[in-house]
């Protein structure tokens, strides 16, 4: 029995049985780790002083990899960002503490895309994280590093975060499950953020059952972020019923775009026919103003993102650059040399196109009009979920991509969240899971949005599918 | 687009300057490239008549979240200071600031 | 040389005024809202600013802020919002500071002054909420500059009016009456040498009678309200020159140098300010309904006009001693209680006590008659005994002193101190006896028709007991004894 390919719920049931202990489980994620890391690169540390099993009382004694930009008390943060290099929170970021307070095991923080900014893990100062499905492919991103080490079997189970599709774009290139809960479902606090409105921690795991599990241990109100939702966290698990009958399943029209690849329409479509099996009805729908979406979202994310950045100055901890000689003054000089330095090229970007849409003379035509289109994208949603419960569509475009293609062309890179960016302006739950594979063998990513905090009817639609399918059994080759 | 939104390098030179990053010649010159690309892009925004549309800044339909004026534990000196490398006599220190 | 015909020029002064609330934990976490601690001892995650901390609001300082609006009767916002104010600056940890642009919790107030015996209103223009920065220390032996955090996150009030002020001295005027306003609301410690309540002033000159504004500077740096008056003062005369002299007033900060006596121009090689607000995404609206408003209502006290008028009709006191008396609403409490007491004493004579020896005393101390142990019960009992004769009123003044210090009763503090009065005819008498023989120049004067002389001898009497001795007595005594009275 090779326990590090099994499920969290499958291993809970051996452990409760007494067939396996926390500490099996351990060892056997850390050989894996061992021997899969330098290949996968899932993770920017791996961490060596992780309690090795849990209390025998725990609820979830299962090792977990931690996106990069949780901050993890005592253990360095990156947010796999120079910048923020040697920074050791001096707290638990929210998620992290009841993690630690149901016993799971944290193996380490898993890689990402620098501050979350990007589509393909390429982003990160300490190393691109490679597809366990093909090595020459990226992750995905920017929680490439958390759906790698998921896919690798080098983590039972991840936490991701998804501001434009982060959870859910690596869950598809990696044929895992991820989901991005409603806006307000988790905790914020302690999730180093990027863009304040649309950020979102959700689990990356091996099926349905896992998701609705560490969805439950991690969401609910939190006094410490006025954004969380005092709404009762429901247990997820009774919704993980095979039964759609009647369902009402809405096709976008708008989704079915130039530049998708065959074969992913080509899997919707098969996945189509699975549900009608299975009783659901499906109608066509409109999200009109769906092609306005990546602007809209790279005006106000980035917006939301310069200000959130403008705490990296060098000041109180991270990474302090002092050029060699003056050129304004020595405090202004130290800021500027410290971000120069400290982040990368498509932080740079990011934060020079948040800055130039929020500052004077471009605030209506650039940040306070994507606000307004943003109200648009919302109420797409709002008439669209008057006439369905549940809107299908692929997770990307493509496939994965190879590592290095898109690197050149910012805006292509941007093209590629256009399935996925407009669930995070409406503030929606969306669920990416295993719906094919590609004559590559890559996987190819379903997408399920629901209503907000409607995550009970997204499991049941998502655990429908998944008892119907088997894509979700398959295992990567890098095992 | 309008005239006055268009984007050259000395207009990213003063973005970079509002977002303290000293930027590299090289780095100006590729920025200028890429803002002016993604800017065209997102121009289509303009294509669409907002003048009635509320801005959402929120999706939330939360309000008055607050919490009571109870003191809770603060870091000690020694845990502040300790967040970084960067501290003198009990405070953290910066290069001199020309008041 | 200036030319000869002199123009007259009008100032407008608009203020800006920074309130430090006292709530007892800062404005977005839980950390206490203390001066004067160790440099950073009083902070956490959230007031450091470190990734992935975010802000909660304390329902106390909205609160104070909806209190602040009503006793300066401005309207408040039914839906408030805060906004990011992004700059960078050492004590400023997230690179932006939270405060509210377009929606502020007040608006469209006014306070009356009385300038010259005059009542003036003048227009508040707004007030909003927002986080203080932390300190910054420029220390030239070390080379660098050092940050202390404690005070970052302490709730702020920053009230701004309309440019209504047309001196210096009704810039004075209303700084004083906005300080009393807010220690009667009880939200601040209104302390300018503390920091606690802050002054930036915009000046421009015009010529009078027109309506259109001049060129303005702003002053800041100002550490006593006097020093906004002098600044001002100094201002308005620098732009009265350069106006006088055909030049222009140029737009910018200027910073009041106190021991210089003059402003001087901060002059920045930085860019203009580019502030980039825009909505705070980490706080929600917040809808400031009419129960909150209520509410507020209900906790506002009497206010000092209010005030001045009722303790003149109440106790029958001068204008004058009510006037001094609501300059400190927690003494004028003491005094409604002490009148309240009915110990028969009159009110004017409590009056008398309060802004005499009582005041002298917190004065030398710096304190409020809250934060020493003095009691209705010990004050009126001491006044009691001076007024029927046990204790003189030196003698009073310094049992005062003790009771202050010690909370002792009255009482105690006599016989402690051995301050009882002498009172008794024997004692006196002999005494009497001796000073008329020490002094026998003065007697025959007393004699010879100068009764004021009297005085002279009761004083030496005095001395002889140390004050004890009750100089009512003393001085019947005299005048038996020399002028057969």
């Amino acid at each position: 029995m090779n326990l590090h390919e099994l499920t969290a719920h499958e291993l809970l049931d051996l452990i409760k049985a007494k067939k396996t202990s926390s500490q099996d489980v351990y060892a056997a994620v850390k050989k894996q780790i061992q021997a899969k890391e330098p290949q996968v690169h899932a993770y920017v540390r791996v961490n060596e002083n992780a309690p090795m099993s849990s209390p025998p009382k725990a609820d979830f004694p299962i090792p977990i990899a931690i996106k990069d930009n949780m901050c993890i008390k005592g253990q360095e943060t990156t947010c796999a960002s120079a910048i923020l290099k040697g920074f050791k929170p001096p707290y638990d970021a929210t998620v992290v503490k009841k993690i630690k307070q149901s016993g799971g095991m944290i193996l380490g923080n898993a890689n990402m895309d620098e501050f979350a900014f990007g589509s393909s893990t390429e982003n990160s100062h300490f190393g691109v994280t490679r597809n366990p499905w093909n090595l020459a492919c990226v992750p995905g991103g920017s929680s490439g590093g958390s759906a790698a080490a998921v896919a690798a079997h080098e983590a039972i189970w991840a936490l991701g975060s998804d501001t434009g599709g982060s959870i859910r774009q690596p869950a598809a290139f990696c044929g895992v499950v991820g989901l991005k809960p409603t806006y307000g479902r988790v905790s914020r606090y302690g999730l180093i953020a990027f863009a304040s409105s649309l950020d979102q921690i959700g689990p990356i795991t091996k099926d349905v059952h896992d998701a609705a599990l560490l969805l439950k241990m991690i969401a609910g109100y939190d006094p410490m972020d006025s954004t969380s939702v005092d709404v009762p966290v429901p247990d997820y698990t009774r919704s993980l019923v095979n039964n759609v009958k009647n369902l009402k399943i809405g096709i976008p029209k708008e989704y079915f775009i130039e530049g998708i690849d065959p074969q992913v329409k080509q899997s919707l479509e098969k996945a189509i026919d699975v549900f009608k099996q299975c009783g659901a009805q499906f109608q066509q729908i409109s999200l009109p103003h769906t092609e306005y979406a990546i602007a809209t979202y790279y005006i106000t994310a980035t917006a939301e993102a310069s200000s959130n950045l403008a705490r990296y100055d060098g000041v109180r901890f991270g990474l302090r650059e002092i050029p060699g000689q003056t050129r304004k003054s020595p405090l202004i000089d130290m800021f500027e040399e410290t971000r120069d330095k400290g982040f990368g090229a498509e932080a740079k970007r990011r934060i020079m196109l948040g800055t130039y849409s929020l500052s004077a003379g471009y605030y209506d035509d650039y940040y306070l009009r994507g606000l307004k289109v943003r109200t648009l994208i919302k109420e797409d949603f709002d008439n669209a979920f008057h006439q369905c419960d549940a809107i299908l569509t692929p997770t990307a475009p493509t496939t994965a991509f190879k590592i290095g293609e898109k690197v050149s062309n910012p805006l292509d890179m941007y093209l590629s969240d256009i399935f996925t960016i407009s669930v995070n302006l409406a503030g929606l739950p969306a669920m990416s899971l295993p719906c094919g594979f590609s004559r590559e063998g890559l996987p190819i990513g379903l997408q399920i949005i629901t209503k907000p905090f409607a995550e009970e009817m997204l499991f049941r639609v998502a655990y429908t599918y998944e008892q119907n399918t088997d894509w979700h059994q398959r295992k990567a080759p890098i095992q | 687009m309008k005239n006055k939104k268009i984007i050259n390098e000395e207009v990213v030179r003063s973005v970079a300057s509002l977002a303290r990053i000293n930027l590299q010649a090289a780095e100006v010159k590729q920025l200028t490239k890429n803002l002016e690309d993604i800017l065209h892009y997102v121009a289509k925004l303009e294509q669409l008549d907002v003048s009635r549309i509320q801005p959402t800044s929120h999706v939330l339909p939360l309000e008055n979240v607050y919490r009571e004026d109870i003191v809770k534990p603060s870091l000690s000196q020694q845990e502040a200071l300790s967040i970084g490398p960067y501290h003198t006599k009990g405070h953290f220190n910066v290069p001199k600031v020309i008041a | 040389m200036r030319p000869s015909i002199s123009i007259e020029f009008e100032p407008v002064i608009g203020l800006e005024v920074h309130l430090q609330l006292n709530t007892k934990t800062k404005i977005f976490c839980g950390c206490a809202n203390t001066f004067g601690r160790e440099p950073n001892s009083h902070t956490c995650p959230v007031c450091l600013g470190l990734p992935g901390t975010l802000p909660v609001l304390n329902k106390k300082a909205l609160e104070y802020a909806i209190k602040i609006a009503l006793a300066l009767h401005c309207e408040v916002n039914p839906l408030i919002k805060f906004d990011r104010k992004n700059y960078y600056y050492p004590d400023l940890p997230k690179g932006y500071q939270i405060s509210q642009y377009d929606l502020p919790i007040a608006q469209h107030g006014l306070l009356v002054i009385s300038s010259g015996g005059q009542a003036k209103k003048i227009r508040i223009r707004r007030g909003h909420l927002e986080e203080d920065a932390g300190k910054l220390i420029h220390d030239d032996s070390l080379g660098c500059s050092l940050v202390d955090y404690n005070r970052t996150g302490t709730p702020l009030m920053e009230i701004v009016t309309e440019p209504d002020l047309h001196s210096s001295q009704e810039a004075y005027d209303y700084l004083h009456i906005l300080k009393l306003t807010l220690q009667y609301l009880d939200v601040s410690d209104c302390d300018m040498e503390k920091g606690s309540l802050r002054c930036d002033a915009n000046v421009s000159l015009r010529e009078k009678g027109s309506t259109t504004l001049g060129t303005k500077t702003e002053l800041k740096n100002m550490n006593s309200f006097k020093a906004v008056k002098t600044a001002l003062d100094f201002e308005i005369r620098r732009h009265q020159e350069v106006l006088q002299n055909g030049e222009r007033v140029v737009q910018e900060t200027r910073l009041w140098n106190e021991t210089k006596g003059t402003t001087f121009s901060m002059r920045s090689k930085e860019e203009a300010h580019d502030y980039r607000y825009f909505p705070e995404p980490d706080l929600v609206p917040f809808v400031v309904d009419k129960k909150m408003i209520d509410a507020a209502r209900q906790t506002l006290p009497e206010m000092p006009d209010v005030k001045l008028q009722r303790l003149i009709r109440d106790y029958q006191i001068p204008d004058y001693d009510a006037g001094i008396l609501i300059q400190d609403p927690a003494l004028a409490d003491f005094f409604e209680q002490c009148a309240k007491a009915n110990k028969g004493i009159e009110s004017k004579k409590i009056c008398n006590w309060i802004q005499g020896a009582l005041l002298q005393e917190l004065n030398a101390r710096k304190k409020s008659v809250t934060t020493i142990s003095l009691t209705v019960q010990n004050f009126t009992d001491l006044i009691l005994k001076v007024e029927n004769g046990a204790l003189s009123n030196l003698a009073g003044k310094d049992v005062l002193k003790y009771i202050i210090d010690s909370g002792k009763s009255v009482d105690a503090v006599i016989q402690e101190k051995g301050l009882a009065q002498v009172s008794d005819d024997q004692t006196l008498d002999g005494i009497v006896e001796n000073v008329i023989k020490e002094n026998e120049k003065v007697v025959q004067q007393v004699k010879e028709g100068k009764a004021s002389a009297i005085g002279f001898l009761v004083g030496q009497a005095m001395k002889k007991t140390e004050g004890k001795a009750n100089p009512k007595k003393i001085g019947d005594l005299f005048r038996r004894r020399l002028l057969n009275e």
